[in-house]
């Protein structure tokens, strides 16, 4: 085979069709993909675990910060703790539970968007309309992402609410920032994982393989990335006895490792925002430690210190649509 | 190229279509290539298709039929070779192609949740109808395809034929200046055919727009179509309106059916024998027919034989034998036969060249095994689909 070219029309041709179809095709798609999506029982049985998980967590949290209130009170950003606190009951916080649902849910509404039009045999009839493959998935990837978006958003203003009554604070505008920001996060975050549920739903032909690679992915992440990772670091560790940064430049190689695992990102972002005391995310040395001053972070500061962890999530993104975009392209329709 | 000129050499033949013949062709092919691998599903395509005209592409499963029509909608890229539809080229442009192309997939799926109402709305905003002339256009099509009053149903409850109806009415949605169907006919009953092939009819003369069909079912087909080219193994091998095949492949070769009643001591061997025996018979074949008991053979005739003498000596041996002739006539080869004698042509020469043109070694091994194996392999993965479609 000679001069292969792609089926991807040159940027000339779309700015053509741009002009004379105005780019609607995602559009279509995502309005169909969303309205499946809020009829779909998926959508449903999301809304209703994590609404009552959400109750839940938030009712503990709320009884545990009662009981500490005195001397909690005049602490900073109190009301934040309602997603962060843990206690003996329930050592669940509820950015625990989002942070441990989201990739889950991320996967469920990726992992049969391509192969399942391809086994539906809706796939040629769809692509023989004046529409390009990256309009499907990117219609696709749109309206998942509007709807998960849109169920984590009043669900965390649902918990917010709920302990505004319990514990009578009103949030500040900084904290508001704060959740709003967090929010934002976890839609990359979920985002990150969405695009590699429809990666897999473009490479992996049958539903319930890449379902199942997604899910497994997700699992060999969250409980032996780190674990490999410290291996590994252990391994290049150096002799007792070296010099001092000998040992702090492989815990911050540790460190890094880790930092390769999306799941490991979004936590210490997460810990970041919520938590304005957090001052840096990563390897603290003593004397650094020693000179700070105790004080909270600004909203702003915090968000610089979180702004990497968030890069690094959206680039992963991008890599995900990247491959799946060239795949799909070089896949024949029918299979 | 010989197909191609016997492309050119048709027009005159059928003056009725001279006046839709003399427009540009609305789909060509110039050389059309596609390899998967080392497989050449299609080899060096040359083909016209003009506005007002049904074209019928003919061949058996695995012919290159599904894979010709992806390249025209710029679903599917060619190695080499060219083709245009609407003078547009599908790989470069292939959102006008798009636009103007109606296209029935082999075995189209639906939205089994949503009714055919909905599934074809989908379509009708994918492609920027508006919604007034989108919900109109959805009626009429749906009522002519003869699903008006299932139309509110959801896919789900449709059987395999209606779904294909659904398929085609989907195809008109656009309101297309082309129509590509493959295998339009697979699924529905044989009334149903008919309405089917008569809308293309009247769709094809009401609006000039040019239709290719897909199909291995010939004489399903065959009434329906202005001109048919014969496709085998990724070639096309003959282009033509079926009476001119037929005279091309039914000429040389004739055939007569000989019928005698059968009583409790014939001897269908020796009748057999004896009728091979006569002058001018080539080869006697049996040929068992429904409906009734009598004994029956095909006779294939020595071209440059006299025909009534070889039947008049034929019914001289039956009465001689003293048994009573039912059936004495002469078969006009019918699209499936040629067809089959086209195809089986083909298949010869293509093994002869073969195995002249490549190295002694290799010649066999190119000739002998590397179809068999890619048809298999696409038989398997088309399995489980096609099962899931049942079910639907
Ligand atoms: N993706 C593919 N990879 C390899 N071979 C293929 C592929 N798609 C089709 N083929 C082969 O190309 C040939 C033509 O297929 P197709 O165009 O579907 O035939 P038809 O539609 O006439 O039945 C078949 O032999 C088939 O096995
Ligand atoms: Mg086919």
């Amino acid at each position: 085979m000679t001069a292969r070219r792609l089926t991807r029309p040159t940027w000339l041709d779309r700015v053509s069709d741009f002009s004379t179809q105005a780019g609607r095709g995602w559009r279509t798609v995502a309005a169909k993909e969303l309205a499946d999506h809020v009829l779909s029982r998926r959508f449903l049985v999301l809304l209703a675990i994590l609404g009552l998980a959400a109750l839940a967590t938030v009712y503990f949290s709320s009884q545990l910060i009662r009981d500490a209130a005195t001397q909690a009170s005049g602490s900073p950003a109190l009301f934040l703790r309602l997603f962060t606190v843990t206690g003996d009951q329930f050592p669940f916080p509820f950015f625990g539970l989002v942070s441990f649902v989201l990739p889950l849910v991320g996967i469920a509404f990726g992992f049969d968007a391509i192969n399942g039009e391809r086994s539906l045999g809706t796939l040629p009839r769809l692509l023989a309309q004046p529409i390009h493959r990256d309009d499907v998935i990117n219609g696709k990837f749109a309206a998942g992402l509007l709807v998960i978006g849109l169920i984590l958003a009043s669900v965390t203003a649902l918990v917010a609410a709920f302990g505004l009554l319990r514990l009578g604070i009103t949030p500040g505008a900084g904290d508001v920032a704060r959740m709003i920001a967090w929010v934002v996060l976890s839609i990359v975050y979920v985002g990150l994982w969405l695009a590699f549920a429809m990666l897999c739903s473009v490479a992996i032909l049958r539903a319930a393989t890449a379902a199942l690679v997604a899910f497994g992915v997700w699992l060999a992440l969250s409980l032996f990335f780190n674990l490999v990772a410290s291996l590994l670091a252990g391994a290049l560790a150096p002799a007792a006895g070296t010099a001092p940064d000998a040992l702090v430049a492989n815990a911050r190689l540790e460190q890094q490792l880790t930092e390769l695992s999306p799941i490991t990102l979004y936590q210490e972002a997460t810990v970041a925002l919520l938590n304005p005391s957090v001052r840096t995310v990563g390897v603290v040395l003593p004397q650094q430690a020693d000179r700070a001053i105790p004080s909270t972070l600004s909203i702003d500061q915090s968000l610089l210190v979180v702004w990497p962890q968030a890069v690094a999530l959206v680039a992963l993104t991008v890599l995900c649509f990247a491959v799946a975009y060239v795949i799909f392209m070089r896949q024949e329709v029918r299979a | 190229m010989a197909t191609s000129a016997l492309d050119r050499a048709a027009p005159g033949s059928r003056p009725a279509r001279t006046r839709s013949r003399a427009k540009e062709p609305i789909i060509t092919a110039r050389g059309l290539t596609k390899m998967y691998g080392t497989f050449t599903a299609v080899d060096r395509l040359n083909l016209d298709v003009y506005p007002g005209e049904i074209f019928g592409l003919l061949g058996p499963n695995g012919a290159g039929k599904t894979t010709t029509i992806l390249m025209m909608l710029g679903l599917s890229e060619p190695t080499s070779g060219e083709v245009r539809v609407a003078g547009l080229d599908p790989t470069r442009r292939p959102l006008d192609v798009k636009r103007r192309v109606g296209y029935l997939p082999d075995d189209a799926g639906f939205y089994p949740t949503l009714t055919g109402r909905q599934n074809l709305r989908y379509t009708a905003r994918l492609n920027s109808l508006a919604r007034g002339t989108a919900e109109d256009r959805i009626s009429t099509v749906l009522a002519q395809v003869g699903l008006a009053d299932r139309a509110d149903d959801r896919v789900e409850t449709y059987s395999r034929g209606m779904r294909q109806r659904l398929g085609i009415a989907d195809a008109l949605v656009k309101d297309p200046d082309i129509l590509i169907l493959d295998e339009p006919t697979v699924a529905i009953d044989p009334i149903g055919v008919a309405e089917m092939l008569d809308l293309m009819r009247r769709l094809v003369q009401g609006r000039g727009i040019a239709l290719l069909l897909a199909s291995h079912l010939l004489d399903q087909v065959q009434s329906v179509c202005d001109r048919v080219g014969i496709f085998s193994a990724g070639r096309l091998i003959n282009v033509g309106s079926v009476d001119e095949l037929a005279r091309r492949y039914g000429g040389d070769r004739s055939e007569i059916l000989v019928g005698v009643e059968a009583a409790p001591r014939t001897d269908a061997a020796a009748i057999g024998a004896r009728l091979a025996s006569q002058p001018g018979v080539v080869a006697v074949e049996p040929r068992p027919m429904s409906g009734d008991g009598d004994l029956n053979w095909a006779l294939t005739l020595d071209p440059k034989a006299s025909e009534s003498e070889t039947r008049a000596a034929v019914l001289r041996a039956i009465l001689a034998d003293g048994l009573l002739l039912t059936r004495l006539t002469r078969t006009s080869p019918s699209l499936d036969q040629i067809y089959r004698t086209a195809v089986e042509g083909h298949l010869a020469t293509k093994g002869r060249v073969e195995v002249r043109s490549t190295e002694p070694g290799t010649g066999t091994q190119t000739s002998g095994g590397r179809r068999p194996r890619s048809v298999g392999r696409r038989a398997s993965r088309r399995g489980p689909s096609a099962r899931k479609g049942e079910r639907r």
